[in-house]
């Protein structure tokens, strides 16, 4: 059914949508140095009814984030020649290969929102063509207003979710409301909880305890985070990205730091809370890179994978919500699952937007947090 | 006769020479050398914000070397690490004592043991180490007890030695097993007791091999990065740690590069030591 309908549309939609889109981004509001510094490819350029079978795609992705079979699925429904699966295990390792000199050979990159919103700073990113996307209409439309990139120019959501407390019903006396029950945390949970190691979440808990923003790159405020974050430190059972959900379970840990795909409420004394100073948001993206030469290609599986049936995989599969109305429509949510936040819900997180050269005070604070005995 | 084919019998050598040193060489060249030197010049230039290089002078990385903040991991580095070697060496030179004077059968099942960890991957090893080590884990169960064992700078000790033990054991064995029987008779019938002929004759001459056991243990120890994230929870910070983070997270590998650099230098300082003690000896 989707594929019918992707045929029959492109070509008339394209010719109209193509030229108005490509005069409004020469125009207004790309004042951003990509546009400026290579117009040569700007969005009537693409050519819709390009032969895919000439083109192959080369997407970088985590492991198991995308369905296995999706390469021979959609090489067969879009007539592309070729679809290579690369992977990466963490954003910095593809930043690392997609900023590597030259053309990285990757067509299709998956990055979250602020390293997309970085590639796209560094000139990059292929403008993403609407025209070509069709399926962006499944989007909720909060997801097209995601301030990393307002409107989807260079991005389109796969996943999102925000961050919060993962705790143990059975084993804490009382519900955690607050990012202080972790910074400070009850008797019964001393040397108990974990935060994360990775820079800007091991931040989180303390910045939003103090009520700044996730985005605070001012030094006063850092010191503050820092301050805070030292003295949460002997408190802690340990930093951890990666197995906290284990921990929590074996009875090691009472309460994490956690993203809401990794706490596993599916366990009935696990619980999962946003704690009342609020949050961040956090959104995995598909990016084209302007190195490409198969961006046709590109474009199609991108559309392809917005499709409901596809894109509804990673929310039945691995737990991610997905910004895709039609998808998530179809998905089973099981009672207590995570997967119930709403849109409105995650949009009251702050979105982590990159930092730029004030990157670097997080890792800073991240190995002095870390250095300190 | 012999005079016109020396020059062929040279050039032969040379070839087997080359066939048999020839694809050690390309890839000690290829993998070891040349990021060696990548990482050399690394040092001299600037960060690009999204990671790699750009290529405009600069010392600031050798004078951020000096900083506080990373001085402390340094010398916390080099703590663990000779903590490590040196219990590593006392309890290794007994156990490689003991096997080099058992009977030989005994000797190859002792060996075989030793090196046996090694036929698991590592990171194995130190996950199972955590399910025995931690809060609920195996030793606090059997024992009915609540230490805190994991997360914390004993447990990399821990993890480290149990990782770089048979690093010590292997050569302390080799140069005690080579050790000349009749000189320990000799010291005897000379008149010095056992101590003092462990203390005048063993000790000196199996030095080269504690010295080499003990640069084996301590050179993977001060750069490990994997046993203070697994074991210290990430607590604590060493060297290794460091770097990593520079290269994959702060993406600066300028300053990445600096690190690995001074990390280099003071293990050649070691080997020259080593050497040194080794030609004494």
């Amino acid at each position: 059914m989707f594929r019918t309908r992707f045929t029959r549309r492109l070509p008339a939609a394209v010719a109209v949508a193509g030229l108005a889109l490509a005069a409004a981004a020469c125009g207004g509001e790309s004042s951003n140095n990509s546009a400026a510094s290579a117009p040569a490819t700007t969005a009537a350029q693409l050519n819709p009814q390009a032969d895919l079978s000439k083109q192959s795609v080369t997407i970088t992705v985590w492991d198991g984030y995308t369905p296995k079979e999706l390469p021979e699925k959609a090489k067969a429904a879009l007539k592309i020649s070729n679809i290579e699966i690369g992977l990466h295990d963490t954003n910095e390792k593809a930043m690392a290969k997609l900023t590597a000199s030259g053309d990285s050979g990757v067509d299709v990159a998956f990055v979250s929102g602020q390293y997309a919103q970085a590639l796209n700073d560094a000139g990059l990113l292929e403008p993403i063509h609407p025209e070509l996307i069709p399926n962006l209409a499944n989007l909720y439309p909060e997801a097209t207003q995601l301030s990393y990139d307002k409107g989807n120019k260079f991005s389109v959501p796969y996943t999102w979710g925000t961050t919060g407390l993962c705790y143990r019903k059975d084993l804490l006396k009382a519900t955690p409301t607050s990012w202080n029950d972790l910074l400070n945390p009850p008797a019964e949970a001393v040397k108990k909880v974990t935060m994360m190691t990775t820079e800007r979440w091991l931040a989180l808990p303390a910045i939003k305890a103090l009520g700044l923003s996730v985005n605070t790159d001012k030094d006063e405020d850092i010191a503050k985070v820092k301050e805070l974050l030292l003295k949460a430190k002997p408190n802690l059972l340990g930093y951890d990205d990666l197995t906290f959900g284990e921990k929590l379970k074996s009875g090691e840990a009472v309460m994490v730091e956690a993203w809401d795909g990794w706490c596993p409420t599916s366990e009935k004394n696990i619980g999962w809370v946003v704690p009342k100073e609020g949050s961040d948001l956090w959104v995995d993206t598909m990016v084209i890179m302007k190195s490409s030469k198969n961006k046709e290609a590109a474009h199609a599986l991108i559309n392809y994978i917005l499709d409901p049936e596809i894109h509804s995989w990673a929310a039945a599969n691995i737990g991610y919500k997905v910004p895709n109305k039609a998808a998530m429509d179809k998905v089973e949510i099981p009672a207590g699952s995570l997967l119930g936040i709403t849109p409105a819900e995650l949009l009251q997180g702050e979105s982590i937007i990159d930092l730029g050269e004030a990157a670097t005070k997080y890792t800073r604070l991240a190995s002095e947090v870390a250095a300190q005995q | 006769m012999t005079r016109t084919s020396r020059p062929r019998r040279t050039a032969t050598r040379w070839l087997s020479g080359a066939a048999f040193l020839g694809p050690g060489l390309i890839y000690l060249i290829v993998l070891m050398l040349i990021p060696l030197a990548l990482v050399l010049g690394y040092t001299v230039f600037q960060r690009g914000r999204f990671g790699g290089i750009v290529y405009e002078f600069t010392t600031e990385n050798f004078a951020r070397l000096i900083d506080p903040l990373y001085l402390d991991v340094v010398l916390d580095s080099l703590k663990l690490a000779t903590i490590t070697t040196v219990i590593a060496l006392l309890l290794g030179y007994p156990t490689a004592y003991v096997i080099a004077n058992l009977p030989r059968k005994w000797k190859t099942i002792a060996l075989v043991a030793v090196v046996l960890p090694f036929w698991t991957s590592f990171i194995i090893r130190m996950y199972a180490l955590t399910i025995l080590m931690s809060g609920p884990g195996l030793i606090n169960s059997l024992l009915g007890t609540e230490f805190e064992l994991l997360y914390n700078e004993g447990a990399i000790v821990v993890g480290l030695l149990y990782s770089y033990l048979p690093l010590m054991v292997l050569p302390l064995y080799s140069s005690i097993e080579r050790l000349d029987p009749q000189l320990l008779e000799a010291s005897a019938n000379l008149g010095a007791s056992r101590a003092t002929t462990f203390r005048r004759v063993t000790l000196p001459l199996t030095l080269p091999g504690a010295m080499t056991g003990a640069l084996f243990v301590f050179v993977p120890s001060f750069g490990n990065f994997v046993i203070p994230e697994l074991l210290g929870g990430g607590k604590s910070l060493m060297v290794g740690n460091l770097i990593q983070t520079e290269f994959l997270k702060a993406r600066d590998w300028p300053f990445g590069s600096t690190l690995a650099l001074a990390l280099i230098a003071v293990l050649l300082v070691l080997l020259l030591v080593q050497a040194r003690v080794a030609r004494r000896a």
